[in-house]
């Protein structure tokens, strides 16, 4: 009997490894968000400024207002996503399933993701890195005088090796203490656990925010890792690649020509500058091209506003995460956002 | 007179007196139960201890510096608990993103799952004939209430969140759970080859994985399968999977009631002339079942608390809503509360189980040991 339930277990294994491979490709994404008339969204099942629900449970966020913009772009209507949440764990295999159409969950381009996975990633809407946080009390103004402190780390991810590469690599010691969750190590850093805790730059700012006195804990200045995040779409259909694309690049454009959710309707009239009136199509044939209509730019910007004014709205300085735009300024600004011209 | 007896007699009867101080009322029970000896003498000082430094300073931060309004996290100043998330956000924790304008729907269901529960639950509830026509009929009320059409508007499934998830999931898995286990059970005593390995290969193989792979895989690999025009509902595949898993403990729970019934009875059952379903449903059944109601019970109250895991897949569950919450910028880090909160009505609805269960062993107790 023992033998019949193994090998039924055999069975099952080697059904679910074959429609693994198998798994359908999904070719004409962009007609089939069309005639469902819903984009479907990946986002991440909450995470402080890049998604979370507002009073009235309606999701928000950083990475949501690219779907918006994206659905504004494709339906002309912002509204028409459906939000499917997902962990860290199934976001990969929503997308291959073809459950979602894209991904933005706050996702690092690797080249792994990008190659082994099967996937596209169309930008980077957010350039990350894995920092620290510590104790101004402990005297300490780099990571370098760091040496012998215990820090917070969660487990299994890649924030924990990038820890020990640097250490070892600038012959620090240090004591880790591993924790299981982000939350987790942020309350065990709270009850003076460790000396320190690392995650993500940008959840750091949000960690302390949530401190009783957030003057007593100081952000460290290295950044020890790249962590290039943007939304990603499945391989092998260009067309809907382009669409998520350039979706992105027109809210980093938007910004740089001063085009915002205000005033965008008054400037897609027309005006002087040739590439406002390309992007926004009241010149050239740049909708056709990607198989949107006309003013597929005008939908996407009037969605949520330009990359900065998304960017302050969620992660800015008036919001209780305060991030600076740093590395995601302008590259005319300072920083490294660059979109390719729009013609 | 010379040969008195030597006894000493009282006139009148000795007037009864209070037992010993020690003995009585609360200071005899604290001498019975907490300091019978050294060992618990040690414990009960060793709990009270533990109580005094864990309980004092929880209601503390709690309920005394506990904050129950504001605006946002900024609004709550003190020391203690905020709570200021309540009021905006309870609407949540009960109903997820159903409609506000139609919560009332899930209201109405919940109201009408006490008639539909008291003839099975309850003796001696009048009518009970056809009250249990209308438990029948209530699965098909509260689905038509929850999801709507035939006039009412429609909601999707995937807006049903918080607290009216988890029931609606915990209650559909463990009215389902119980007559599947028990088939199951059965199957695997069948003399039926096809039937008794089916049902051991189904309760090895579910039994074996965890659940949240099995929801992982109705979620992801389930719709390769299919055909692209079959969607499967999300809530749907939830309840199915919960109640696959469910049952394969069930029927092993169950089984071992079954075993423990003496083989007498099944002799005395055949002996009666009695069919195998009729021996089942009237001999065995009832007294297995009646065995087998703590680890029914325990069960159900893993299968409730399983409800949790539905985030996996998407769904947003009381325990969901309290993450997705304390994401948002005006209430970040205020993990501690929410989750007191969440664990308040888990416990609650547990509890009631538990306590349901153990007056039900005491009512069904025919001292047959």
């Amino acid at each position: 009997m023992k033998i019949k339930a193994l090998s039924g277990i055999a069975a099952v294994a080697s059904v679910l490894a074959i429609s693994g491979v198998t798994a359908p490709a999904h070719a004409a994404t962009l007609d089939d968000v069309r005639a469902a008339g819903e984009l479907k969204c990946g986002i991440n099942t909450g995470l402080p400024g890049f998604a979370f629900t507002d009073d009235k449970g309606n999701w928000t966020g950083f990475d949501v207002a690219y779907c918006r913009a994206l659905a504004g772009a494709v339906l002309g209507d912002p509204n028409k996503v459906k939000w499917v949440n997902l962990t860290g764990k199934n976001r990969f295999p929503a997308l291959t399933s073809g459950e979602i159409d894209v991904l933005s969950r706050n996702t690092t381009w690797t080249l792994s993701r990008d190659v082994d996975l099967g996937f596209t990633f169309v930008g980077v809407n957010y350039y990350d890195g894995q920092g620290f946080i510590g104790r101004t009390a402990l005297g300490a103004k780099s990571l370098k005088e760091l040496d012998g402190a215990s820090i917070c780390i969660q487990t299994g991810t890649t924030t924990q090796l990038n820890l020990a590469d640097f250490f070892r690599v600038n012959g620090i010691s240090y004591e880790p203490v591993p924790i299981e969750t982000n939350e987790e190590a942020r309350k065990a850093y709270e009850a003076e656990r460790c000396d320190a805790y690392t995650t993500d730059a940008s959840g750091l700012a949000a960690t302390r925010s949530t401190f009783p006195d957030p003057k007593a804990h100081m952000i460290f200045p290295e950044i020890i890792s790249k962590e290039p995040l943007g939304p990603l779409v499945r391989q092998g259909d260009d067309e809907w690649a382009d669409v998520a694309r350039w979706t992105l690049n027109a809210l980093i454009n938007a910004e740089e020509f001063g085009i915002t959710a205000a005033n965008v309707e008054e400037l897609a009239k027309g005006t002087d500058n040739p590439e406002i009136n390309r992007m926004l199509g009241s010149e050239g044939s740049l909708g056709e091209m990607l198989g949107l209509s006309k003013d597929w730019a005008v939908h996407a910007i009037k969605a949520e506003g330009n990359y900065s004014e998304i960017f302050e709205r969620y992660l800015g300085k008036n919001t209780s995460l305060a991030l600076d735009r740093g590395l995601n300024a302008l590259w005319s600004d300072g920083g490294i956002l660059y979109a390719p011209p729009m013609r | 007179m010379t040969h008195e007896p030597f006894h000493r007699t009282h006139d009148d009867m000795l007037s009864e007196r209070p037992a010993p101080l020690a003995t009585v009322g609360v200071l005899g029970w604290m001498r019975a139960n907490l300091f019978s000896s050294l060992a618990n003498t040690a414990l009960t000082i060793l709990a009270i201890y533990l109580l005094w430094i864990s309980v004092p300073p929880f209601l503390q931060w709690a309920i005394f510096d506990g904050q129950l309004y504001g605006e946002d996290r900024f609004s709550c100043t003190g020391d203690g608990a905020c709570w200021a998330w309540l009021d905006q956000r309870i609407g949540q924790f009960l109903y997820g993103f159903y409609p506000s304008e139609e919560t009332w729907r899930i209201d109405l269901a919940l109201v009408l799952l006490f008639p539909a529960l008291a003839p099975w639950l309850m003796e001696n509830v009048p009518g009970k004939r056809y009250m249990r026509w209308f438990s029948v009929a209530y699965p098909f009320i509260a689905t038509f209430l929850l999801v709507g059409g035939f006039g009412l508007t429609e909601v999707s499934t995937d807006d049903l969140g918080g607290f009216s998830l988890n029931l609606v999931v915990g209650l559909s898995g463990i009215v389902l759970s119980l007559p599947v286990g028990i088939l199951l059970a059965l199957g695997r005593q069948s003399r039926l080859p096809l039937i008794r390995w089916f049902s051991v290969i189904f309760i090895e193989v579910v039994r074996g994985v965890p659940l949240i792979t099995l929801l992982f895989v109705s979620n992801i690999i389930l719709p390769i399968f299919l055909p692209a025009d079959v969607a499967l509902n999300s809530v749907v595949r939830v309840i199915v999977m919960i109640t696959a898993f469910a049952s394969a403990y069930m029927a092993e729970v169950i089984r071992g009631g079954l075993q423990a019934i003496p083989k007498g009875q099944y002799e005395a059952a055949q002996a009666m002339g009695l069919g195998y379903w009729q021996s089942m449903r009237l001999i065995i059944l009832p007294q297995a079942l009646k065995i087998s109601i703590p680890g029914i019970v325990n069960t159900f109250i893993g299968l409730f608390k399983d409800t949790t895991l539905v985030i996996v897949i998407g769904l947003f569950d009381i325990l969901g809503i309290a993450r997705a919450m304390v994401s948002n910028p005006d209430w970040l880090g205020l993990s501690s509360e929410t989750y007191v909160f969440v664990s308040l009505f888990f416990f609650v609805v547990c509890y009631a189980m538990s306590r349901y269960s153990m007056s039900l062993e005491r009512k069904l107790d025919t001292d047959q040991r």
